[in-house]
């Protein structure tokens, strides 16, 4: 009895003819674990799914920003595992908080510290538009300094507001979209 | 707060002090600038070893002009007090309370930033709150908010803090 | 030689950094990893909250105090409406003081929480910051149930309360109550003899008695120097007379002292809350003086001048005497104080606020020096200051 070793379990040999045609049963196993798509939108999808945000906590909406990162409201699970220290590793600057004058030129020299392509999100009243305090010391609104891609409302914004303006800017830099020009 | 040792003070510095108010069971003492070293360091003999705040007033258009308010608390017997020194508007300057209270070093500082009120024999007079190159002195009254007026539709645009407009004391009512 | 030997480096750390607690930049200026002077550099956060004040009414300032001091919300709103109420010569009844001193209580675990998070963070241990923020989001859940809001509440009115606390409040301000001792068992468990957490925090930035009246260094800083002095206790406000309580104290003014010293100050907060949830009877939550609080909704159907009130009250204010006031209350970092001065008119002519974290870090440079520079992380940790209270 000749003996050949056994097939191992679960792997098809092919039984093609040795003149190397390809049989539609090949085709099909190709088409169903194969997809094809553009450069881009691989891209995208990478970039989207590991944002990384630089630690930008100013003020009260740092606190919840942080909870937003912590157990309950785990931001790890759409991809920011880090917050950075360094804005030369990270992707997006959350500005959470009031932006004083005082703190406006740091704001500007570590968002051009950080390396294309980055994204802004607004969080909080303060930094869309000076939120409650309209005075003679504050930045009223953090798009007078950086573009902002998402603004985030609320006084502080819940954390799970954070993660909706979170999702909103991850369907953005899905579709590839420009920001507006601020 | 009325405590012994607050009255004990206020007895102590009767001497110093020009006026005495009392509200709420509160005492403040009102020293002249020249005294205010003098009052300070009696106080601080009397057993308020701690200087809480240092903080000024605008009371424009009173004349003086600023009240530098001195808050020193008695952690032994707890009682607190209030020494106040009126300063003229065109060049406020007040002696330093740092040899007394070194922790007036940054509430000088603020004080100054924030009124323009200088304290000669202070360390290092620079601005603490404000960008080093900031002009003006923001809590005086004439210094304005810088509001942005608020837009809305069909409205006359208008800056927040007039939309409760500010209203002196009240008038008394009329019998009803 | 000698020359050399004194060659000192200057180094900036902040306002950008991941320790500093906020945007505080120290400028320090080392001589190898030891530190001869720091800077600190404040007023990268700072708002204009004195003058903003100012330009509003004594309601309409009910907002801004949170913002203020934003780990412990509940109790800065308790510091500006007691002086307020202080000012007017009303006293809220006694079962909004009951729920006021539950819902400042809760506030300080919850900001002795996030210190300790952030603390131990700091120290690299990182899964301490995940522990603390998840009981800390009981305390939010239930700050939430009262008010409507996780932080910022505006729910304190002058005079009282916004409304009365919803059912469900007193179980489960209980749940949490009783859940706390064994949490903050098993923190120190793994921080008090921990070799690494006592190498790093033992003898580090210590504060002596003698700086700590100096610089009027108050809270568990101060009574982590030996300091004994509680607002609670030496100038007792909002009912606080009647419970019974202890004031931790340390003796070396080391960062493990000041460690020591907040563990332990939560759970005296738990038997605080324990006692008031005890007292807890019922009854009116906001002052019945009509020139002081909103009459209640049912009332305006009834009663013209129940309108008037309301009417006069949300279009310009109530005025208080012309006077000046001075109200503390003890806050997790120290004596928060509100001076307030009316000149009779609805808006103050000055409403100051001592803040205890300015005071505190000024003590900062006397605290670090000769330590090294990897010990300035623990000591900022160690003070738990809040740059929003620190610039205002």
């Amino acid at each position: 009895m000749a003996l050949k070793p056994p097939e191992p379990a679960g792997i098809q040999v092919s039984r093609a003819p040795s003149s190397g045609a390809v049989t539609d049963a090949d085709a099909r196993a190709v088409e169903g674990s194969v997809l094809t798509t553009t450069v881009d939108r691989v891209v995208r999808w990478a970039r989207r799914n590991s944002v990384w945000p630089v630690q930008f906590g100013l003020a009260c909406c740092a606190i919840e920003m942080i909870s937003a990162a912590q157990s309950r409201y785990d931001i790890a699970r759409f991809g920011s595992e880090l917050f950075r220290a360094s804005p030369r590793q990270s992707d997006l600057m959350i500005v959470s908080g009031r932006v004083s004058q005082k703190m406006a030129p740091v704001l500007k020299h570590i968002h051009e510290q950080m390396l294309e392509p980055k994204w802004v999100i607004a969080m909080g009243d303060c930094a869309s538009c000076g939120g409650v305090f309209n005075n003679y010391a504050l930045v009223q609104g953090v798009d007078k300094l950086v573009p902002v891609d998402v603004y985030v409302a609320g006084c502080p914004p819940r954390p799970e507001a954070l993660l909706f303006g979170f999702t909103k800017l991850q369907e953005l830099i899905a579709r590839g979209t420009r920001r507006r020009p601020s | 707060m009325t405590g012994a040792a607050a009255e004990a003070l206020a007895r102590t510095l009767a001497g110093l002090a020009v006026a005495e108010e009392r509200f709420r069971d509160e005492v403040t003492l009102v020293v002249p600038a020249e005294r205010i070293l003098e009052a300070l360091g009696q106080a601080r003999e009397a057993g308020f070893a701690v200087l809480t705040d240092l903080t000024a007033i605008d009371r424009l258009p009173v004349e003086p002009r600023f009240e530098v308010v001195y808050l020193l608390t008695n952690y032994t017997t707890p009682a607190r007090v209030r020494i106040k020194v009126r300063v003229d508007a065109d060049d406020p300057v007040l002696p330093s309370a740092i040899p007394v209270y070194p922790g007036a070093n940054w509430l000088e500082r603020e004080v100054f930033d924030m009124f323009g009120i200088r304290f000669d024999g202070h360390p290092d007079l620079r601005r603490i709150l404000m960008p080093d190159d900031w002009e003006g002195h923001p809590l005086r009254k004439d210094f304005p908010l810088v509001e942005e007026p608020v837009h809305f539709v069909g409205h006359v645009p208008k800056v927040p803090s007039a939309i409760i407009p500010k209203t002196p004391r009240t008038p008394p009512t009329p019998p009803r | 030689m000698s020359e050399l030997a004194r060659e000192t480096l200057v180094l900036n750390m902040g306002p950008h950094h991941p320790s500093t607690h906020g945007v505080l930049r120290l400028i320090l200026e080392l001589e190898g990893e030891v530190i001869l002077r720091a800077d600190p550099v404040i007023g990268y956060l700072h708002t204009g909250f004195e003058k903003e004040m100012e330009t509003r009414t004594y309601h309409q300032n009910i907002v801004f105090p949170p913002r203020i001091e934003y780990l412990a919300t509940m109790i800065e709103e308790h510091a500006y409406v007691l002086a307020v109420e202080k000012l007017l010569g009303v006293r809220a009844p006694e079962r909004a003081e009951t729920i006021r001193i539950i819902l400042a209580e809760l506030s300080r675990i919850a900001s002795h929480l996030v210190w300790l998070g952030t603390s131990a963070i700091d120290v690299n241990v990182t899964s301490m910051l995940m522990y603390c923020f998840n009981d800390r989001e009981r305390v939010m859940d239930i700050l939430e149930m009262v008010s409507g809001q996780r932080m910022m509440h505006g729910y304190m009115r002058v005079g009282g309360l916004q409304w009365d606390v919803p059912a469900g409040f007193t179980e489960q301000v209980r749940a949490f109550a009783e859940a706390l001792p064994a949490r903050l068992d098993e923190y120190e468990r793994l921080l008090s003899d921990n070799l690494i957490w006592r190498e790093r925090t033992e003898g580090i930035a210590v504060l002596s008695y003698e700086d700590a009246l100096r610089y009027g260094c108050t809270g568990p800083i101060g009574r982590g120097s030996g300091v004994r002095y509680d607002v609670r206790k030496a100038f007792p406000y909002g009912g606080y007379e009647t419970y019974d309580f202890d004031i931790p104290l340390g003796s070396r003014g080391d960062s493990y002292d000041r460690y020591t010293v907040r563990m332990e100050e939560m759970r005296q907060s738990r038997r605080l809350i324990l006692q008031a949830l005890d007292r807890l009877r019922d009854g009116p939550v906001i002052v019945d003086d009509r020139k002081v609080a909103l009459p209640p909704r049912g009332e305006l159907v009834r009663s013209m001048e129940a309108v008037i009130h309301q009417f006069k009250l949300v279009s310009e204010g109530f005025h208080p005497p012309a006077g000046e006031v001075y109200s503390a209350v003890e806050s997790p970092r120290g004596e928060k104080g509100y001076y307030l001065v009316s000149d009779g008119g609805n808006r103050p002519v000055r409403a100051r606020v001592r803040s205890p974290s300015f005071n505190n870090l000024q003590a900062l440079p006397v605290m670090i020096y000769r330590n090294m520079v990897s010990d300035v992380v623990v000591a900022i940790a160690s003070i738990d200051i809040v740059l929003g209270d620190v610039d205002r």
